[in-house]
């Protein structure tokens, strides 16, 4: 066979995006667990600095266990690398008395949704023409809530088939707060599609390129590196962008922007919602009687929930991978990758959010967040739909 | 007098949470900010800047044994920290004092002294006990071993670590 050959083999339609596929799968699902071991790392730093303490600074490269002189003073970044080591070489305890099956499927039950959850991400515009997007589903949103919600079967089952009472506990606060939340975090986004029109997030997301992020929806129409060079049309494309109908959706908007983050703060269990693995109540939650990979599952779980999160949120209110002035991957190889860059800098921007909450607010009680849950998210999410409906019958510009 | 501690009426602002939450936000953002230029670190790096010059006079640290200033060890090996020990982490071998020894009086000191760092839970029981005033808690606090072994003080170790304390009592010597 010559190249040639292949090279077609290669790009007829199935077989490419076959290909592409796996290949985007798989740069993502790297990426996503240094993004993972990062978040840890910037986690305990931050957690530190906002006590006055200085955190992990010790782990560098370990290069006098080869020989040299001297290690690499490194500000401890080595502890990314040494928490995983740590963890996989750890001795993996089952205690007696557990539901074997359950006990070691739980902890898969809990990373997996996660990272499925990454699947319908646009990550980027395009890149040599494919885009971004592992699977550009229709329905991506929906998706999401599908798939995202599961990860509740995994700790209600790690609580049960832990055989111990804490566990158990943590497992039925999961889920109960799981009730509580995911109502309000479907209806908080409905206002969005009603504006957007489209359940995928692709479009959702183009939307947003053409009419501005949905926390600030009048950005100037079609503004780009040229027209800097003329102050009129800067002018003009601002004019264009505000309108009294958009000034209206921005209050729903809004509104619906901090139920959501609230409530995939509740999704991913972070403080102050943090109540199935509250440590001071329940010594760790459902999680108690895991060591080693399998702990180390949670952890992961529980990260890329965060990651699959914070993309979610930029994606559906803060404009996903686009920025102002920056053109799409359609403009060349070179935006695709700055488009990339941007998304993750706004989800890692999210992400040092997430965790600046979560050393910043004490834990809610149980019965505060069930009230907050469905006598305070529920009903605004509900009128926040009909707000939105009516502003967009009535106000037409 | 009953006291009726007043409830405060939250205003709609609080009863929001919004508003407190930016608030406590700003003040975790102004400690991040403060710390991240290593100004106003309160905790200490352990290994290069120690504490020890601070440590109160009465700090327990690790028990050990100590000699009088005629070189005696003052141990008897009656064995009542042995006892009293809640741990157990006193193992004493007593021993006699061979008949052409100066102190012969004194009849019996250990012959081996074992002290399992690992279960001492530094209680100071053993030095509050002893009728000879030979154990005393001194201010070594890192007592470190890579093996259960290593972390068992002997005889020899825990003369080292004591010394000599002189000024106590004085019943052995001779009547003057
Ligand atoms: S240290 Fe004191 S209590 Fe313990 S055996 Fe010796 S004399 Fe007795
Ligand atoms: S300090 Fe307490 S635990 Fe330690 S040897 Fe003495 S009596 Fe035992």
């Amino acid at each position: 066979m010559d190249t040639a050959l292949i090279l077609h083999f290669l790009s007829t339609p199935w077989v490419f995006l076959l290909w592409t596929t796996f290949l985007k799968s798989f740069i993502f699902l790297n990426l996503t667990i240094i993004v993972v071991s990062v978040t840890v790392f910037a986690e305990r730093k931050v957690s530190a600095f906002i006590q006055d303490r200085t955190g992990p600074n010790r782990v560098g490269l370990p290069l006098t266990l080869l020989g040299a002189k001297k290690d690499p003073f490194l500000w401890g970044l080595g502890q990314m690398v040494a928490d995983p080591i740590k963890l996989l070489t750890k001795e993996n305890f089952v205690p007696g008395g557990v539901d074997k099956l359950y006990f070691w499927l739980a902890p898969k039950l809990v990373m997996i949704p996660p990272i499925l959850v990454l699947a319908v991400l646009p990550f980027g515009s395009s890149l040599f023409g494919v885009e971004m997007t592992i699977a550009n589903l229709n329905i991506g949103v929906l998706y999401i809530f599908a798939i995202a919600s599961l990860s509740v079967y995994g700790i209600t089952l790690a609580g049960w088939a832990s055989n111990s009472k804490f566990p158990f506990l943590g497992g039925i606060r999961s889920s109960s707060q799981m009730i509580s939340y995911e109502l309000s975090l479907g209806l908080s986004i409905i206002p969005v599609f009603m504006i957007c029109g489209s359940l995928n997030l692709n479009e959702i997301i183009d939307w947003q390129v053409k009419n501005g992020w949905l926390v600030s929806p009048w950005w100037p129409k079609g503004f780009s590196i040229h027209d800097l060079l003329h102050p009129a049309a800067i002018l003009h494309s601002f004019v264009a962008g505000v309108s009294l109908q958009r000034i209206l959706l921005w209050i729903p908007l809004m509104i619906s922007f901090v139920i959501f983050l609230v409530s995939i703060f509740a999704e991913t269990n972070r403080l102050p919602f943090d109540l199935p693995e509250a440590e001071q109540e329940l010594v760790g939650g459902y999680h108690t009687e895991y060591a080693s990979m399998n702990f180390a599952l949670f952890f992961l779980g529980e990260y890329a929930a965060m990651f699959a999160g914070s993309g979610a949120i930029v994606s559906l209110f803060l404009g996903g991978w686009s920025c102002p002035l920056i053109p799409d991957g359609s403009q060349g190889w070179f935006w695709g990758l700055v488009n990339i860059g941007v998304f993750f800098v706004k989800v890692s921007l999210m992400l040092l959010f997430m965790i600046w909450v979560r050393w910043t607010l004490p834990r809610f009680r149980y019965d505060q967040l069930m009230k907050l849950g469905w006598l305070g998210f529920f009903p605004v999410a509900l009128f926040n739909i009909f707000l939105t409906a009516l502003i967009l019958a009535f106000v037409r510009n | 007098m009953a006291i009726v501690v007043e409830r405060p009426k939250l205003t709609l602002a609080e009863k929001f949470y919004l508003p407190s939450i930016i608030a406590g936000l700003a003040i975790t953002w102004k400690h991040l900010k403060r710390a991240i230029f290593n100004k106003g670190i309160v905790t200490m790096q352990y290994p290069e800047e120690k504490w020890d010059a601070n440590l109160p006079e009465w700090y327990r640290g690790a028990p050990t044994l100590v000699t009088d200033e005629h070189g005696r060890e003052k141990c008897v090996s009656c064995q009542l920290c042995e006892f009293i020990c809640p741990p157990r982490a006193i193992t004493i071998k007593p021993g006699e004092i061979p008949e052409n020894d100066k102190w012969r009086k004194v009849e019996k000191r250990p012959q081996e002294f074992d002290i399992d760092m690992a279960r001492c839970i530094y209680c100071g029981l053993c030095e509050e006990v002893c009728p000879e005033e030979a154990i005393f808690l001194r201010k070594d606090y890192s007592i470190t071993g890579l093996n259960r072994a290593e972390m068992v003080h002997d005889k020899e170790t825990l003369y080292k670590l004591g010394g000599v304390k002189s000024g106590l009592t004085f019943k052995w010597n001779e009547l003057k």
